[in-house]
């Protein structure tokens, strides 16, 4: 069954065209990375998703049209972890994840115990329970990283949305952070689409890849079979070499010119 | 929730602070304190003048904190997107074209106008801003407010250049604020519109919240905006129209105390929102008190003491904390 589908999605920006039509189901649970070069068109597809820019076509979360919702119904249906989100500086890690709980809080309301509960459980899950009285400002690059998610989490949306994840992050918060997203993936049904650079981490994590050139889909299928040398050799215009291990994973290595 | 006692810590300071302000207030004048001063002049004078130094200081404070929450940015006050310059013009046409003869009109016209002005001033704001805002909508409000504020002096200029100096000295004292005829007669008049505002106002601290996250992901956490920013401007627009009409312009309140305010608290809107009516009161009251006795029997203006007090200790506040919003 497909969670979220994509007919026709296509976004331009005053008459430039950033996205073409694209057309593609992400299964419940699955986890579907947007890959491709700067420009590619890979923010715009996730931003046009969760209404930050109008879109052409339609989105589908459940077989629901995202246009047909709420602003606030929406953000129940899709999270979204922006690539560089904005940290209050003298915000509590706490009140940070309890803004993950908005979309259920009515307009004059304030946080019920229950949203205050699962704020709680979501930093207790993520291993950050004894972060939740920190200030933002005093948290390192890995931690942001995570207490963004939790917010995210938080949202308890069944898609969430990732915008270049790890593009701040050293090798081991990287995997630090890709892997606290798949146990959630995992153990709450989540359903995942992020925009990433890192085509082995992509491949490793992602169970299909969509490769999006100029805003175009140029390709799309499992690990093995977007991440072939030719295929980025034409689109990225690098020159690379795909080492498969004997498990299937792929490793895509830049090739160094040759020195006389 | 440790971070919810302080709050209430903080505003119950906050709330004594204002008492003994109003003690202050009611107590000190040119007449002399309350035991030798007579019944007449305490009830007369000097409470309406310390209520509405108290409702101007409060208003004037929270609209700025909402304005610099809707806005994200610090250095944003209740006059950013052109109620200074409406009210002003409309005052300055008031008074250069014969305010002498409304006397026996039903309403007093000045504050009429300066309060039309003013919301006038903002909603073509808003209008041009709209309209022809490409970029982000809240860049393009404050771009517009630039332009409608230069066009408000423009034409002001033009009208006090061809008045006589009696009424461009009555005009500038007007600009500079001053809360001398303050009567329970303002009371009442401005008592409605920062009690109906004011709730608006704190029933969105929450929203002021998220949006500190800034537009996009406040609007992925299911934020209408848009909306709420035009509400959030419109009620602190028509408390601070309101105020305005009454005090005359007065500067650096609604900067300096919602900082003052995120400075020892924090920058939680739940806390900042309420902390700064009753922070801002007390600091108009207590800013009122010079500009009575410095040159007396003249008033110095209140505009002119609430900067001068205001800038030093804002500056010693920068230098202690960090400025966050």
């Amino acid at each position: 069954m497909s969670e979220l589908a994509f007919a026709n999605l296509s976004v331009s920006y005053d008459g430039r065209v950033a996205v073409h039509p694209l057309t593609l189901n992400v299964a419940s649970g699955g986890w579907l990375c947007l890959i491709g070069p700067n420009g590619a068109g890979k923010s715009s597809v996730l931003r046009s998703m969760c209404g930050l820019v109008a879109h052409g076509g339609s989105v589908t979360v459940a077989g629901i049209d995202t246009a047909a919702m709420s602003t606030r119904r929406r953000s129940r249906a899709l999270a979204f972890v922006p690539q560089v989100p904005v940290l209050p500086a003298d915000m509590t890690v706490y009140e940070y994840v309890l803004l993950g709980r908005s979309p259920f809080i009515s307009y004059f309301g304030v946080a019920s115990a229950k949203d205050r509960a699962t704020a709680t459980e979501v930093l207790g899950e993520l291993d950050l329970a004894d972060f939740s009285q920190r200030r933002l400002e005093t948290l390192s690059g890995g931690e942001r990283q995570r207490i963004v998610l939790a917010r995210a989490i938080a949202q308890g949306s069944p898609v969430l949305l990732l915008d270049e994840p790890t593009s701040a992050l050293d090798i081991g918060h990287q995997q630090q952070a890709l892997e606290l997203v798949d146990r959630m993936r995992r153990e709450r049904g989540l359903t995942v689409v992020s925009a990433m650079h890192d085509l082995t981490l992509a491949g490793l994590y992602a169970d299909r890849l969509a490769l999006l050139h100029e805003g175009g889909l140029v390709a799309q299928g499992s690990p093995a079979e977007v991440l072939r040398a030719e295929i980025l050799s034409e689109f990225y215009g690098v020159n690379v070499r795909v080492h498969y291990e004997d498990d299937g994973t792929a490793i895509v290595i830049p090739n160094r010119r040759a020195r006389a | 929730m440790t971070t919810y006692r302080r709050g209430w810590v903080w505003l119950g300071a906050a709330i004594v602070l204002l008492a003994a302000a109003v003690v202050l207030g009611v107590m000190i004048g040119p007449a002399g304190t309350l035991s030798s001063a007579n019944w007449n002049i305490i009830w007369n004078v000097r409470m309406p003048r310390v209520a509405l130094a108290a409702l101007v200081g409060a208003m004037l404070s929270l609209a700025g904190a909402s304005y610099q929450g809707v806005f994200r940015n610090p250095l944003v006050d209740p006059y950013l997107l052109g109620a200074a310059g409406g009210a002003g013009l409309g005052a300055t046409i008031v008074i250069a074209f014969g305010r002498a003869t409304t006397s026996d009109w039903f309403v007093d016209p000045l504050p009429l106008a300066a309060f039309v002005g003013a919301i006038a001033a903002v909603t073509i704001t808003y209008l041009a801003g709209a309209a022809f805002g490409s970029m982000s909508t809240s860049t393009s409000l404050v771009l517009a407010g630039v332009a409608v504020a230069s066009l408000t002096s423009a034409i002001q200029a033009f009208v006090l250049q061809r008045s006589s100096d009696g009424v461009i000295r009555t005009v500038y004292n007007w600009l500079l604020g001053s809360l001398v005829k303050a009567s329970w007669h303002d009371v009442r008049l401005v008592l409605p519109y920062v009690v109906v505002s004011g709730a608006v106002l704190l029933a969105h601290r929450r929203h002021l919240d998220v949006l500190r996250v800034g537009d996009d992901e406040a609007l992925t956490l299911g934020l209408n905006v848009r909306r709420i920013r035009i509400v959030v401007v419109a009620a602190a627009t028509i408390g601070t129209a309101a105020v305005v009409s009454v005090s005359g312009l007065i500067a650096f309140v609604g900067i300096v105390v919602p900082h003052a305010v995120r400075m020892v608290c924090g920058g939680s809107y739940r806390r900042v929102l309420p902390i700064s009516i009753a922070v801002g009161a007390a600091f108009l009251i207590l800013a009122d008190i010079p500009g009575r006795m410095l040159q007396n029997p003249a008033e110095t203006p209140l505009g002119v003491v609430t900067a001068f007090c205001g800038a030093p200790f804002f500056m010693v506040l920068l230098r202690t904390r960090r400025a966050t919003v």
